[in-house]
């Protein structure tokens, strides 16, 4: 049997005063397999870890309980001590007479009762207690970002800052993401692509950091330490090697189709970058629209390019690639105004979108900055801006708010009226809500200086009369309807998920809300983390931020990635689940059971009357389990146990709580 | 004890299961000289084990300690990491070895800290406590309650309530009996 010690700490008065610890002590001191109990006033103290110490040594103990304060108070100090003297730290258990005894009874004869119990509980426990040995997992160091939007370059900057590799990835071909579609920027009015692409030549040309435009997540396997991503490298038709961007294919291209990049309001060409200071500067053919790969015939561009690099035979390249964590930074995407089927989205050429207005703000968009209306290139006089379109509206599942779109709309307004020194902007709002550093005073100034007319109440209809639009809504201030003539709708759309948000979550295996956005590990206290280990969170993926909201996510994942990759391997948790393999029947049920999907079936080979037989046992993942112990109760062969808290361990407490 | 894990439905197909399921009791009623538990001045007092996940009802209780709450000293809890550790075989044993009553308690639906592990938990519970009732124990001896970290007041509450629900139906006699 086991040679187990009991030590029965005081804590001051505060056990002492309504438990008999020597009592306690005594009691122990009679149970089979304990070899010593001793009580002292601070057993958590130095002198206290001591005197265990010593105890261990002296009496040669193969395990201890300390009957003390909570364990999730304690327990790491008590393991540690145990440590020092050489005995497993999980040969440990503590038990809690504070917490749950002496401070909740006042009745001393009670409280020692209990107390014996409690302890007793602790002895039968270490006695099953086996010693555990934590497995560690090699760190693979290198970083992964998802998503090459400001958050995702933010991420990467730092990472790569912090000296480690790192690979940023884009599903489109030219990092920037939403950022670089944008104008000016609120509360400053800073110019959105001065800030923005000197970050984008920055990560491009940091030597930690590899650019992956034009590629996309396919599967993730692994798990913390070591992802295998898989990666679709779309074929982009042009050999970015040779390519010097000169730009000779653009001009020549024969074929326009409306630009993304542009809301589909000016034309770009079959070959192209999306904007002008596109980082990587090097065109892509698209190939629905390409007339060489769509008919065979032109070519144009392969006759034009002077250094040969067009490859029309180009191909999409899957790779599989390791990284030890991934930074998810994957945004948003507008909300569709077409489902504001009162608002004339999509239908009416001038109810337009935010992003659409951005667009015409900016200096190299399609009208060269010049506010020109979509339907006949007219100067707007009046626009009416609506606000919470895709926010704010249960009917349209959109329960949130989108965050950005009252204070982008103050910064539109004030552009318009910069622009246009003639025109009128009619906001309509729910609420404005400007939380923010310098926010209030700017949508003050929107209200005082750039005469920015907010009304309070919805916008029932919109319809055209003639060339102008009729804005029908409601002034819930002053309680009466109102009817603007308009030139111009913009529509302030909130934000949405990707619209691929969900597959990518369930590839990576990070949780997801009812709407789509990322779900942080903890709302307050774990921001960027996800509940699976070594995927981190940053930007609008995880919910509607501005953009230094997004900076400092970035930031904060950046951070915390670097935090991981600056270990060569980190040390899993030991109290985690244990299969039988001789047990186990191979029927699964684990496998479902396991939120952390850490259990899988896999082949054992077998002699089995002198003849080789493959059967299917569970594995468990020591990186991905977590411990939770689901598993031990789902297996019907009871195959699945869990150290620290094994059948057995619980089992026994419970028989020693009992048999009294 | 094989396992009672629910494959299918979502978290929301199934009610909160607070309390019991108000089923007809069927223990034998409390004899005048109840021959189990601890008499505290010649009176019979219930014994009760607890089962409490390490995130939320611990944690719960440990608040109640540091607000030096004053509840009944009837429980004793064991620690698990989760309620969904909780095996139904725990809960037989002891009924068993002779506790008056059981109670499992974890975090709230949808707070789990693993997840998934206490919607188990929920849909085990309903099923053990339809078994234990089948085979003749009284659904108020086995309760189950959803106790968060800062909750110490419904944990003082839930001891108390449990406490006093168990001190009529008297001691646990019915295993003890067949027991060697």
């Amino acid at each position: 049997m086991k040679r187990i010690g009991v030590f029965v700490c005081h804590c001051g008065s505060n056990i002492a005063h309504t438990v008999d610890c020597k009592q306690v002590a005594d009691e122990a001191a009679a149970m089979p397999g304990v070899v010593h109990a001793q009580e002292y006033k601070y057993m958590c103290s130095e002198p206290g870890q001591v005197l265990i110490q010593e105890a261990v040594k002296e009496h040669n103990l193969d395990g201890y309980v300390v009957t003390a304060c909570s364990p999730r108070m304690h327990e790491t100090t008590f393991r540690k001590c145990a440590g020092r003297c050489g005995l497993n730290p999980y040969m440990v258990e503590q038990v809690n007479i504070r917490e749950h005894c002496s401070w909740v009874h006042a009745d001393k004869e009670a409280g020692t009762e209990k107390a014996i119990d409690l302890m007793r509980m602790g002895v039968a426990k270490v006695l099953k207690n086996e010693p555990l040995k934590a497995a560690t997992i090699p760190m693979t160091k290198r970083a992964l970002v998802i998503g090459a939007g400001i958050a995702g370059i933010q991420a990467a900057l730092d990472i790569a800052d912090n000296g480690f590799p790192v690979t940023l990835l884009d599903r489109e071909h030219s990092i920037g993401g939403r950022m670089a579609q944008i104008d000016k920027t609120f509360p400053t009015l800073d110019c959105s692509a001065c800030i923005l692409t000197p970050k984008m030549v920055e990560v491009a040309q940091h030597p930690n950091v590899e650019l992956m435009t034009y590629a996309e997540v396919e599967s993730v396997g692994g798990f913390i330490g070591s992802f295998d991503v898989t990666i679709r490298k779309k074929a982009r038709y042009v050999d970015t090697k040779r390519c010097t961007g000169c730009g000779a294919c653009i001009q020549k291209c024969p074929s326009k189709v409306p630009s993304e990049f542009e809301m589909e309001m000016g034309p770009r060409k079959s070959i192209y970058v999306p904007f002008p200071q596109a980082v990587p500067n090097k065109p892509v053919i698209d190939a629905p629209h390409c007339r060489y790969l769509q008919t065979g015939k032109c070519g144009i561009c392969k006759k034009i390019c002077p250094t040969d690099a067009i490859r029309f035979d180009d191909q999409d390249e899957v790779v599989t690639e390791r990284f030890g964590t991934i930074v998810v930074a994957t945004g948003y995407q507008q909300f569709d105004i077409s489902a504001y089927e009162e608002y004339g989205g999509g239908r009416i050429p001038d109810v337009i979108t935010g992003m659409h207005l951005e667009r015409l703000l900016n200096a190299s968009g399609p009208t060269s900055g010049k506010i020109k209306r979509p339907s006949d290139g007219k100067e707007p006089k009046n626009i009416v801006f609506i606000k919470c379109v895709g926010s704010r509206d249960e009917a349209k599942n959109r329960p949130y708010c989108s965050k950005t779109c009252c204070m982008y709309v103050a910064k539109q307004a004030t552009l318009l009226k910069e622009k246009l020194p003639a025109s009128k902007s009619y906001i309509f709002y729910m609420d404005v809500r400007t939380g923010g550093k310098n926010y209030e005073e700017f949508y003050r100034r929107t209200q005082v200086d750039y005469d920015g007319h907010y009304i309070r109440g919805r916008v029932s209809k919109i319809f055209q009369v003639g060339d102008r639009l009729i804005v029908r809504g409601d002034d819930s201030l002053l309680g009466r309807p109102v009817e603007i003539e308009a030139d111009l709708v913009v529509l302030a759309a909130g934000m949405d998920p990707q619209h691929d948000a969900r597959e990518l979550a369930r590839t990576l295996g990070i949780a997801y809300d009812a709407h789509g956005w990322y779900t942080e590990a903890h709302p307050k206290l774990k921001p960027v983390e996800t509940q699976t280990g070594g995927i981190f969170l940053a930007g609008a993926c995880q919910g509607p931020k501005d953009i230094p909201d997004s900076v400092a996510q970035g930031s904060a994942a950046a951070v915390k990635a670097s935090a991981l990759l600056t270990k060569t391997e980190l040390t899993g948790e030991p109290m985690i689940a244990q299969c039988n393999e001789a047990m186990c029947s191979g029927c699964g049920l684990c496998v479902t059971i396991c939120p952390y999907k850490a259990i899988t079936r896999q082949p054992k080979q077998e002699r089995i009357h002198g003849k080789m037989r493959e059967r299917m046992v569970s594995t468990i993942n020591s990186g991905l389990c977590q411990g939770c112990g689901a598993c031990t109760v789902a297996c019907p062969s009871s195959a699945m146990n869990m150290g620290g808290f094994s059948d057995e361990q619980i089992m026994a407490e419970v028989d020693a709580l009992c048999q009294r | 004890m094989s396992a009672l894990s629910p494959k299918s439905g979502s978290p929301a197909d199934c009610a909160v299961t607070e309390g019991h399921v108000g089923l007809p009791v069927l223990d034998p009623p409390p004899t005048a000289a109840p021959d189990t538990g601890k008499t505290k001045n010649g009176e019979w007092q219930p014994y009760i084990v607890g089962f409490a996940c390490n995130w939320c009802t611990y944690a719960g209780a440990d608040l109640a300690g540091l607000s030096r709450m004053q509840y009944p000293p009837n429980m004793r809890l064991v620690r698990v990491p989760c309620s969904g550790r909780v095996n139904p075989q725990f809960v037989l044993r002891a009924f068993q070895k002779g506790a008056d009553a059981v109670l499992v308690a974890g975090c709230h639906p949808g707070d789990c800290h693993y997840g998934t592990g206490n919607y188990f938990t929920r849909r085990r519970f309903l099923l053990m406590q339809r078994l234990l009732t089948f085979m003749g124990v009284d659904p108020r001896r086995f309760q189950a309650r959803w106790i968060s970290g800062s909750e110490a007041p419904k944990f003082r509450d839930v001891v108390t309530e449990l406490t006093e629900q168990v001190r009529p139906l008297g001691p646990n006699r019915l295993w003890r009996e067949v027991e060697p």
